[in-house]
């Protein structure tokens, strides 16, 4: 799961040890946008460092790297892959190539470090008008990709407008993540709300992105993590309703029976899977099967 | 050199302070006492007694008698905003008189002004908390005679029992009459509950009573009654209110800290005391304001009242009051103005003394009624001492407060706090300062969890049931302290002289730790 993932700055200590508390489903600890350029080393060294640590309780551990426009990226791949990072979030990605140039480089640090290939996953950060455009691409240009995210200020700047409340100059790019990202069968996760003092607004925006079909959200703020989650924490109602077509179906298989009704209405295989993932979502159930 | 109940080594014979013999800390319920109360010199007023009434501060310190060498008290209900320390000290300092011990309930900031005048030997002696620049100058050595700090509960049993004698008190008054009846409650100065002025009024040679709103007699209400009070000085000013508002009434939104008050409130939860009738003492202060706000919400959820909320008492508690989740409040201190204003309008808001809100030495203190309370400290141990005085430096900062008292009246006594602060660990191996000892403190609760007093096994049977649903991790002492240390690295160790610049003494007046002088000048 990931309906939260907590940016933690790459260069305070405090939050590094204590991100994990906050319960996200996953950490995103920040060597670019968090850390001035004279901090760059120091900050590198303090991340590896609290990475060997590795006291993360259940979250997915991952970390943001250096845009591949700068001399720091490949000193930070170099520095984190080793530690057995889940993922890197790489920042302003406007094009397939830029994917698999990373790709290479971390698989090359792979190789080294003994680390099984393949398995640090690429998040990409689409921070311009091309790279939304180039969205399903991107998606595409390696198996390591696991998921696209619109941004915020950068893409806003591009789009050559600015950050509202409402999130208008947003509102068509989220849709097309989606689209991209089922199409390309990787997660869509959204951009940060950065008011961190108005839960109600931010109930807002979760709840729209969730009913366009967002896996999560990043977070800016331990504080909003459980208003996140509680948005997309299934209801009770929903929770006996997928049961029910889940169990429905299991009978339906037991007993060598194509199609399943449930209340007089016939339960198809999307409908199925939706009510696994609602199961999953409530913590009632590992069975992913998600994908595909 | 002797141990007492705690491992400390305490010298037989303290300048200042005398001998400590018969004095050990030997245990949180160990010393009873025996005899009678002290008292305060017997008095008349007939009709032609005269005035009470001065008209200025330096006036009534002469009617009162005050010489060198005297003893003096004060209030801190005025907290940083008050202006009657520093006023009564210079008086005195322009009269001739010096070497006087002051014994204040508590210092702040705003009375580093007496500082040019301990340096010159106006003040001597104090006994009472040290805050701030005084807390420093302390632990520097700038004061002759050690600092004696005591409780809430502590400082009225020192006097009741004689071991100190009041000759004369100053009682900073927001409301007062030309007889001496005294009000807390009204005034530009209004600070709500006057409960650490009560005893010093009964027990003093000479009460005067400071004011800066004489009202016409008989004032109404009347926390102290003009039987006890000699003289009523006229003032300007006693205080800035906004200094008197202190604590906060607003939850925290740090993230930290609403962690660990998450986990506080649920182990308040798990425990046997959640249920109809239950009291708590939480005070100000991010922490404590935020397991009150969880609290709230749990009580509300499972249909429970509490009976009463104690100690100091912040706006945030008068709306558990209004809501009907708290059915009265026993108030020694109002931190703010919604507490000083409910005290004055609402019968359920009970105005209490510090003898009666903690002294051991009386038929039952209010704190012995406590179910749970919640605490702070700059340091606890694995033994689970806690240290409220010292700072990470040695410098002697902060007074007992009530922590003591509530920590072995109240049957769950919570230090709620985040396991270090910037690099410094304050879960160690040792505390610097015993100031309340481990067997009165049931649990730690830090943003990596709840970590419960091994002796406390039936807090922890309570707590498996959450535990079991990760709703309270628990945490044990060992591997806190192992984490404390592997994130904060080793501390150099505190050097000190030998010199004794404190003493901090046990509620019930025995010796729990001494403050020893730093070696260098803290920077």
């Amino acid at each position: 799961m990931r309906r939260t993932m907590l940016y933690l700055p790459g260069n305070n200590p405090n939050m590094l040890l204590r991100g994990h508390l906050f319960e996200p489903d996953g950490l995103v600890i920040d060597l670019e946008d968090s850390v001035s350029a004279g901090e760059k080393d120091s900050a590198r060294i303090l991340v590896r460092d609290v990475l060997r640590g590795g006291e993360f309780g259940n979250c997915e551990v991952t970390v943001r790297i250096n845009a591949a426009d700068t001399d720091h990226w490949r000193n930070d791949v170099g520095a984190v892959v080793p530690c057995g990072v889940a993922g890197l979030r790489v920042p302003k990605v406007e094009n397939p190539q830029m994917v698999r140039d990373i790709d290479e480089e971390i698989s090359a640090v792979e190789a080294r470090s003994a680390i099984e290939p393949g398995s640090v996953k690429i998040f990409c950060l689409l921070e311009t008008a091309m790279g939304v455009w180039n969205a399903f691409d991107i998606a595409k240009a390696s198996p390591r990709v696991t998921a696209i995210l619109p941004g915020g200020e950068d893409l806003a700047a591009d789009l050559r407008t600015s950050r509202s409340r409402e999130g208008t100059e947003l509102e068509w790019i989220r849709r097309m993540i989606i689209v991209a990202a089922r199409a390309a069968g990787v997660d869509a996760l959204d951009t940060v709300y950065p008011h961190v003092n108005d839960d109600e607004g931010l109930e807002r925006e979760v709840g729209f992105i969730k009913q366009l079909g967002y896996d999560g959200k990043s977070v800016i703020h331990p504080n909003q993590i459980p208003v996140i989650h509680a948005v997309f924490n299934p209801t009770e109602k929903e929770i006996q309703t997928a049961r029910r077509i889940v169990d429905a179906a299991a009978e339906a298989a037991s007993r060598g029976l194509g199609a399943v009704s449930l209340d007089g209405r016939m339960i198809d295989a999307p409908v199925i899977r939706r009510a696994r993932y609602t199961l999953m979502r409530a913590g009632l159930s590992t069975d992913l099967e998600m994908k595909g | 050199m002797e141990l007492n109940a705690v491992h400390r080594e305490i010298p037989p014979r303290i300048d200042g302070y005398g001998d400590t013999s018969g004095k050990l800390f030997e245990g949180a319920f160990a010393r009873h006492p025996s005899g009678y109360r002290s008292g305060a010199r017997m008095r008349s007023f007939t009709p032609n007694s005269g005035s009470k009434l001065s008209g200025s501060i330096k006036d009534a310190i002469k009617a009162s008698g005050l010489k060198s060498g005297m003893t003096i008290s004060f209030h801190h209900h005025l907290r940083n905003g008050d202006y009657v320390v520093n006023q009564v000290i210079k008086s005195c300092a322009e009269l001739g008189i010096g070497d006087l011990t002051i014994f204040p309930t508590a210092l702040f900031e705003v009375h580093k002004g007496i500082i040019p005048y301990i340096k010159s030997g106006v003040v001597s002696r104090i006994m009472g908390s040290v805050n701030g620049a005084i807390g420093r100058l302390v632990s520097e050595g700038g004061l002759g005679s050690p600092v004696v700090l005591r409780s809430h509960g502590g400082r009225p049993r020192a006097v009741i029992s004689g071991d100190v004698h009041i000759d004369v008190a100053f009682i900073a008054a927001p409301t007062a009459d030309r007889a001496g009846n005294i009000s807390g409650q009204m005034g530009s100065a209004a600070c709500g509950s006057i409960g650490y002025a009560f005893t010093d009024a009964e027990y003093a040679d000479v009460v005067v009573a400071i004011t800066d709103n004489l009202q016409s007699y008989p004032i109404s209400p009347v926390s102290i009654s003009g039987i006890f009070v000699d003289l009523v000085a006229v003032t300007d000013f006693i205080g800035d209110p906004a200094g008197i508002v202190s604590g906060t009434t607003r939850v925290t939104r740090d993230p930290l800290r609403l962690l660990i008050a998450k986990y506080a409130s649920r182990l308040i939860e798990a425990s046997p005391y959640f249920m109809d009738g239950i009291s708590f003492q939480t005070g100000a202060g991010g922490i404590p304001l935020a397991v009150t706000s969880f609290m709230r919400e749990a009580m509300k959820r499972r249909d429970i009242r509490a009976s009463f909320g104690l100690g100091g008492i912040t706006g945030y508690f008068v709306d558990l009051m209004k809501e009907g989740l708290v059915q009265k409040l026993m108030d020694v201190q109002s931190f703010d103005l919604e507490a000083a204003r409910s005290i004055a309008s609402n019968p359920d808001h009970i105005e209490i003394s510090a003898d009666w809100y903690a002294n051991p030495w009386n038929c039952g203190a209010a704190v012995n009624m406590l179910d749970v309370v919640i605490l702070g400290a700059t340091e606890v141990d694995v033994d689970f001492n806690a240290n409220v005085n010292t700072e990470a430096d040695g410098a002697l900062l902060h007074g007992i407060g009530g922590h003591q008292d509530t920590a072995a009246g109240a049957k769950l006594t919570i230090i709620a706090q985040p396991l270090t602060r910037g690099r410094i660990p304050c879960v160690v191996d040792r505390v610097h300062t015993v100031t309340t000892p481990g067997d009165v403190v049931d649990a730690i609760v830090t943003e990596f969890g709840v970590t419960i007093n091994p002796k406390r096994i039936d807090l922890l049977d309570a707590c498996v049931d959450f535990a079991a649903s990760r709703e309270i991790p628990l945490i044990p002492m060992d591997e806190l302290a192992a984490k404390a240390k592997s994130m904060c690295g080793a501390m150099e160790p505190i050097r000190t002289t030998d010199r004794v610049v404190a003493i901090v003494e046990w509620r019930d007046g025995t010796v729990i730790d001494i403050v020893r002088q730093l070696e260098k000048q803290v920077s």
